[in-house]
């Protein structure tokens, strides 16, 4: 449609408040941020070029390696379990008629509760005393006798347990989204082979989702990058740094120790990881991948 | 709609699996529940069961320990204050980028794009520095303006997905009759545009309600602080207190509960939408 051709500027005029927020608020902060990685800034006085010692240094830290090790698991676990939970509920969900949309809420109201909401909630189930702790003892049985957030080997499963649980309810509408469009005619022609359930999902139903699947693995390792909310709430990246993540680890170094130049070193590996996660899935799209 | 690849003989050990994972995401909030109506004394003997005795004392109880009128009131402005001027930069964007198509206009989407993409923590310190100096650390309209920024780019695509499909002989005619540009913005577009702007309104509102890190950052007067923020310090204060916290969560969850029955399906296509593909 090109009824203002001749006046293309007014054009620019709808988008321009969109863009100035957003250059204001993201895009010269970060480009600021990209910058300062350069420095030994600590907020106050003069600004020092210091090369790449924030990288150098960065790569000898053995908390900063924990904490992206520790990323690296969440990823992990976030691409497995979450995702072959949902993949099974929207499958299930497929194959009933009644109660749908009774599941498809329960499963998606977790996702809209607060992180703060969420943390209270299962800091108090898995209260030693309190919550399930103290129920499974009153019936005799010795579980949770101690919070897996304050235990060192589980604080950091314990902290991505919580965002999962609130996290799947969202995968499993989306996966639902994609089987919704699945061509009937596949399955009854499954059927007449005498397929199983099984063998329906993997050679039917994977494969013509494949889209939605794959983009669901992309978000899924760029939103374990910026991990904060859960941790700081739950863990605090503790007990001795067991839960600590990357970005617990960045605002620790930005608003407790003012180490600008060193957080923002921290912030621009973030970036520079996703846009290299995001390349690569575009890439591959580009390379006719179908995703 | 609604496909069946099974035989109805087959969906009870389906029902029998999604009820216990529904179980599994309701009950823990349930539990909360429960203990918000719970007397504190009751909380040694039955710690997940319903109450034996409903007290909704808790309720006033936490409301005047948390200051929750000004509290109600600081979060009501930002969720309010964010969602219009959100809405006002995004319908305007939105508009454009669906009818008008100016020059570059990919470029502009794409620049929103790799700013979806962008982890808070790579620029939430110098904001924190510019917002400094410009005074606006511990002001709400400091964090309306980040919130307005940081929901635009998925509001503008939404937006625009919608206003791409609304007939073109509608503005051609409008144009005709010799509207201009903001004429037709907004005696066209705007009023066909409703069931849109109510889901981005729906969605940015949570987003802001339920927000975090940038209301931990940017706020630190506990004068000015939103909910979500005052419960964390809340969990600290009354550290054993589980009536009161948990009375103090289900009112900041009770206005989520409300509105996602009441528009489920907006709130469930809005949120899912960026993660889907269009």
């Amino acid at each position: 449609m090109n009824f203002f051709s001749n006046k293309s500027f007014i054009a620019w005029y709808f988008v321009l408040p969109v863009v100035f927020i957003h250059l204001f608020v993201i895009g010269i902060p970060s480009i600021l941020s990209l910058a300062l990685c350069l420095t030994d800034w600590s907020g106050l006085g003069k600004i020092n070029y210091v090369g790449f010692e924030n990288f150098i240094e960065l790569f000898d830290d053995r908390y900063f390696k924990k904490a992206i090790f520790h990323n690296i698991l969440w990823t992990i676990i976030f691409l497995t379990v979450p995702v072959c939970i949902a993949l099974m509920c929207a499958y299930l969900l497929t194959g009933i008629k009644r109660g749908q949309m009774f599941y498809r809420l329960a499963f998606f109201f977790p996702y809209m509760l607060a992180s703060v909401i969420n943390c209270q909630i299962w800091k108090y189930l898995f209260h030693p005393i309190h919550g399930l702790g103290g129920f499974f003892e009153s019936i005799g049985i010795q579980a949770l006798a101690s919070s897996p957030f304050t235990t060192k080997e589980t604080s950091l499963y314990a902290a991505a347990f919580v965002d999962g649980w609130h996290f799947w309810g969202f995968l499993v509408v989306i996966y639902l989204t994609g089987m919704y469009q699945v061509d009937n005619h596949l399955y009854e022609a499954a059927d007449i082979e005498g397929a199983t359930k099984f063998q329906k999902f993997r050679y039917i139903t994977l494969p013509m989702i494949r889209p939605i699947f794959i983009f669901s693995l992309m978000i899924i390792i760029i939103w374990s990058v910026p991990v904060f909310d859960y941790v700081y709430i739950l863990t605090g990246g503790g007990p001795a740094y067991s839960s600590e993540v990357v970005a617990n680890y960045l605002y620790t170094h930005a608003f407790v120790r003012f180490n600008v130049g060193y957080a923002s070193a921290v912030g621009t590996l973030m970036f520079v990881y996703v846009i290299i996660i995001v390349s690569i899935f575009g890439i591959l799209r580009k390379l006719g991948w179908e995703i | 709609m609604i496909v069946s690849n099974f035989r109805t003989k087959e969906a009870i050990p389906n029902h029998i699996i999604l009820i216990s994972f529904s179980l599994l995401a309701i009950l823990p909030i349930l539990v909360l529940f429960f203990n918000s109506i719970k007397p504190f004394s009751e909380f040694g003997l039955n710690p997940l069961g319903p109450p034996s005795e409903i007290r909704i004392q808790n309720f006033p109880d936490a409301w005047v320990a948390g200051e929750y009128s000004k509290i109600f009131f600081n979060s009501s402005k930002l969720v309010i204050g964010s969602v219009i001027l959100c809405l006002a930069v995004s319908l305007l964007a939105g508009f454009s980028l669906a009818k008008l198509n100016p020059k570059g206009s990919s470029a502009i989407a794409i620049y929103l794009l790799v700013g979806i993409s962008i982890p808070a923590q790579l620029y939430i310190l110098p904001l924190f520095l510019l917002w400094k100096e410009l005074s606006l650390l511990n002001t709400h309209l400091g964090l309306i303006i980040i919130y307005s920024a940081l929901n635009a780019p998925f509001a503008t695509f939404l937006i625009r997905s919608y206003m791409i499909r609304l007939p073109d002989e509608l503005f051609d005619a409008a144009k005709l009759d010799g509207a201009n540009t903001f004429q037709i913005f907004f005696r066209i577009a705007l009023p066909l545009s409703w069931p849109v702007i109510l889901t981005a309104g729906l969605i940015i509102g949570l987003a802001v309600w339920n927000e975090f890190l940038f209301a931990l950052t940017f706020i630190q007067d506990p004068n000015f602080k939103p909910m979500a923020t005052i419960l964390f310090s809340f969990q600290a204060r009354f550290e054993n207190n589980y009536a009161l916290q948990s009375a103090a969560a289900i009112m900041m969850v009770a206005p989520v509960a409300i509105l996602f029955m009441l528009f489920q399906r907006r709130f469930i296509s809005g949120l899912t939408s960026g993660g889907l593909k269009e």
